[in-house]
């Protein structure tokens, strides 16, 4: 099997979205020369889609606000299960990272004064958000594109990894092969970041890609890397219910940060009857003390309950629905018109009134959105060092989405862009750094060839399934065994049933050629996406309680115990476990500042 | 449920054809839903290219009946019932298959673009700039790279000067650098030469296609090249200029 293509590279990073991208420009830093691998073309990663924006304490509109009250509500969202070393130095290195990118041309909305303006969003204290519109992914992208390119990353787009390789126990390269063409091409490194992103393409309702497979954590899976704390998939309470080809497209919590309101039938602003315990008397309690803080007056009212978590906004949908108070297709209203005007929310929110208007005839100046959960982030990925972001495989990094860590079991809105730049950075400089002290290994021709082979099978075989109902099939499991409500009965079918589909998966068959072929592309998916899947289902039993994203019918407290441990899965002896691993002991300064604020 | 049939390029640069599908539609389904539709039924191997399926990526360009569009923003129900709705792939670019065309050359046109460089900061925590000074440019920044103004673009559609014309979605890149209140790069010798700024001759077709609603025409090119003419075929004012503001005008 011939490999026409082989590039050396001092660090390769795999993925172009904002942790790649930020990734690259720190080791090319460095002086090094570094490859940029990504599946898509450039600039349509993940990244691109996000909208409310980028949580950084940058104190501007609001001066009380700085790292430590950033700290607190990432680890109180988290509910306990962040690393608190990870939670720390995003909190306080985001705002660094969100001003230099004014430096290479990214333009933040203004305050009156000239300065970086801020949004207010779930679960943060203080209006945090810088962002652009609702276009901020945009904006970051670009940036960090344009400052990647012209400092001179060698771009290899249109490439998929399919496999990474070690030698001597050490990262040392990665096969991938070119959409365009399908031919097969090797990339040599001393060091690899992996910044893959997530894997929401298991479930049918979501607002992620094709290229949400899984992936990153596949391939660093199969090398000996830990999966850590993947029963946390985030569902989004706000993605678009109807019509039903847009089900899952995301509405972002923007527009709740602008003013938004959730009702139901009966046209109830429900949210007041979710308040947790752990937040009673952060939020308003009143319409009249809610409204006052969406006029302005922030210092002497608190935020309306829809600003609560994800987590809790997304199973009050689920709860009202459940109770016969859903919209007319199964989700709640959400209603901008009725706090804002018609100009303040075309200027503040320009792609959710296209997005409405265009894709569901909806004037969102004027009519309430329906809206319902879809799945959209996780928490859990490859455990990452808090302060490098090595994985368990000496020399690989992991940093963004694909990693785990920093949001425990929920994410605050706008801490992942923020993540992106903070890790995205660290990785690439510890990359560097060890690239510098690593030698470029020779990789077994015959492993690749193993691997080529591997890849190409269902071209060798006639009439199996088409590759595409093997991906329904799992998104339907995954949403009804696996999704926001889960019970051990529906998580032990759920493991059996994503077995059954490794089966079908070996007996798929594709038709065409190699050369930009989905039926094939998607095939190659699948492999990592039904063995993350399967991570995520056996996780999910695993935690025996509801905390955070996870919600257990059968377990509907939130167990103290459980919060001391996080879940492991490994490979050992061939077969995939989880486990128990116990969570850093949070020293006391920081106890007494979650528990008692700033 | 209805039926529509749909007629989709299916082949290379060098051999190709449309291919009638017929394919059922729910109400409001996009002309992206329906080659999904395809590829999970007959055909898994027809190519397209597509990521956020609500117009934020600019993966999704190709042409339908005959004109530029993200795929995922247009429903079928635009289109008269009874009527086959033909999905080709964007004119202006070389063929890879079926709707996926090769699109480097808009990568290459933007490495060209001399990059941006901020004036020193203006505080410690960096740069003042007033929300009116950053509109113009943030109307710059809308663009997703769909590439279907440079489809459109006579220039590069028909006349094939990819290599002379950076095309219109390069000026609004230039225009979104150089409209960066704390930008001081000068670009004007590359927009005369290297991005060819003078083939255009303002027919607005870009403007017309752009999903972002760019003025792409007025907004971006015209005033670009305004400072072009300024430069090379005004030199008093040029001069003046010159004296005046110390060298940035691009
Ligand atoms: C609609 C939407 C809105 C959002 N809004 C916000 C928001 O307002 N604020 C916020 O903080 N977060 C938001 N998020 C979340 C956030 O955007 C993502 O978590 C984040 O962008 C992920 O960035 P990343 O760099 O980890 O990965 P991505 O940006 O997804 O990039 C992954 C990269 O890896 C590449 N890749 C994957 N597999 C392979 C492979 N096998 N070989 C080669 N390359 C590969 C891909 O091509 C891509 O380039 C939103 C997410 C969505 C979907
Ligand atoms: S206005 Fe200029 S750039 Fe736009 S389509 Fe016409 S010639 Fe091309
Ligand atoms: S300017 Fe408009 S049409 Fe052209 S690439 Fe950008 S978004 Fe697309
Ligand atoms: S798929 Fe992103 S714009 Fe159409």
């Amino acid at each position: 099997m011939e490999i026409r293509e082989r590039y050396d590279h001092d660090v390769l990073v795999i993925g172009a979205g904002g942790a790649g991208l930020r990734a690259a420009i720190a080791a090319q830093e460095e002086g090094l020369s570094v490859g940029l691998v990504c599946k898509s073309l450039l600039g349509k990663a993940h990244t691109v889609m996000a909208e409310g924006g980028i949580a950084a304490a940058l104190g501007v509109v609001r001066d009380e606000d700085n790292w430590r009250v950033h700290f607190r509500d990432t680890m109180r969202g988290g509910k306990g299960l962040n690393d608190y070393r990870m939670a720390q130095i995003h909190a306080t290195e985001a705002p660094d990272r969100v001003r230099e990118m004014e430096g290479w041309g990214a333009l933040f909305d203004r305050t009156d004064d000239g300065r970086m303006n801020q949004r207010p969003f779930g679960g943060h204290t203080y209006a945090r958000l810088a962002h652009v519109g609702d276009r901020t992914g945009l904006e970051l992208i670009r940036t960090l594109q344009d400052h990647a390119v012209h400092e001179g990353a060698d771009v290899y787009m249109e490439c998929t990894i399919v496999k990474l390789f070690a030698v001597d126990g050490r990262v040392a390269g990665a096969l991938g092969y070119w959409r365009p063409t399908g031919e097969f091409v090797l990339f040599r490194a001393r060091s690899i970041v992996l910044a893959t992103g997530g894997i929401g393409k298991a479930w049918k309702v979501t607002s992620n890609s094709w290229e949400y497979s899984g992936d990153g954590m596949a391939m660093a899976y199969d090398l000996g890397a830990e999966l850590l704390g993947l029963e946390f998939v985030q569902f989004h309470p706000t993605g678009m219910v109807w019509p039903p080809s847009v089900r899952g497209t995301l509405v972002t919590e923007g527009v709740r940060g602008e003013g938004g309101i959730l009702t139901n039938s009966e046209g109830e602003r429900f949210m007041f009857r979710y308040v947790p315990e752990m937040f009673q008397g952060d939020y308003a309690e009143t319409e009249d003390e809610a409204d006052r803080w969406v006029g302005g007056d922030r210092v002497n009212n608190r935020r309306p309950p829809e600003l609560l978590t994800r987590d809790v906004v997304a199973k009050a949908i689920t709860a009202e629905v459940e109770a016969g108070r859903g919209s007319p297709h199964g989700g709640a209203f959400l209603d901008i018109a009725a706090k804002r005007s018609p100009e303040y929310i075309k200027k503040k929110l320009p792609s959710m009134y296209h997005q409405f208007k265009e894709l569901a005839e909806v004037d969102i100046t004027a009519q309430a959105m329906e809206v319902g959960p879809t799945t959209h982030y996780v928490m859990g990925g490859i455990k990452v060092h808090p302060e490098t972001a090595e994985t368990a495989v000496p020399g690989l990094y992991a940093a963004g989405e694909v990693a785990a860590g920093l949001h425990g079991g929920n994410r605050l809105g706008g801490n992942s862009l923020s993540d992106l730049v903070v890790f995205g950075k660290r990785a690439g400089e510890a990359a560097a750094k060890s690239a510098t002290a690593a030698e470029l290994a020779e990789i077994s021709e015959s492993d690749l060839e193993t691997a080529i082979t591997e890849s190409l099978a269902p071209f060798q075989r006639q009439g199996g399934h088409n590759p595409f109902e093997v991906q329904e099939q799992l998104q339907r499991v995954m949403q009804d065994k696996v999704g926001i409500a889960r019970t051990a009965e529906g998580l032990q079918e759920a493991i059996e049933d994503v077995r059954g589909l490794r089966g079908s998966l070996k007996a798929c068959s594709v038709s065409g050629d190699r050369a930009y072929n989905p039926g094939w592309n998607t095939w190659l998916d699948l492999r990592s996406l039904l063995l993350v899947s399967e991570a995520v289902a056996i996780s999910a039993l695993g935690r025996e309680e509801t905390r955070g994203a996870h919600t257990r019918i059968d377990f509907p407290e939130t167990d103290p115990e459980q919060q001391k441990n996080n879940t492991l899965v490994t490979e050992e002896d061939g077969r995939m476990v989880a486990r128990k691993d116990p969570i850093p002991v949070v020293p006391e300064d920081l106890q007494t500042l979650i528990k008692e604020g700033v | 449920m209805a039926r529509r049939t749909f007629e989709v390029y299916r082949g290379t640069a060098a051999d190709g054809k449309l291919e009638n599908y017929d394919v059922e539609v729910e109400p409001g389904m996009v002309v992206l839903d329906a080659i999904f539709r395809i590829q999970a039924g007959e055909s898994p191997d027809l190519a397209v290219r597509w990521n956020c399926k609500a117009g934020k990526c600019g993966s999704c360009g190709c042409e339908i009946n005959g004109r530029p569009k993200l795929s995922c923003m247009t429903r079928i129900s635009d289109y008269p019932d009874g009527e086959s709705i033909t999905v080709t792939p964007m004119k202006a670019f070389p063929i890879i298959k079926d709707l996926v065309t090769d699109v480097s050359q808009n990568y290459r046109a933007n490495k060209k673009i001399p990059q941006f460089r901020p004036r020193p900061k203006d505080a410690e925590d960096g740069w003042r700039m007033y929300q009116f000074e950053v509109d113009k440019a943030q109307e710059m920044r809308k663009c997703i790279e769909c590439f279907l103004c440079q489809d459109v673009c006579h220039v590069l559609r028909s006349h094939g000067k990819h290599e002379e014309f950076a095309g219109p979605a390069y000026m609004v890149r230039t225009a979104a650098f150089s409209m960066n209140p704390i930008d001081t790069v000068d670009r004007i010798e590359f927009l005369k030469e290297t991005g060819g700024i003078g083939y255009c001759n303002i027919t607005k077709c870009c403007t017309e296609v752009c999903p972002e609603h760019i003025t792409i025409t007025d907004n971006a090119i015209i005033p670009l090249k305004e400072r072009v003419v300024d430069r090379y075929y005004d030199p008093i004012k040029a001069l003046v200029r010159l004296v005046r503001r110390g060298g940035k005008n691009g």
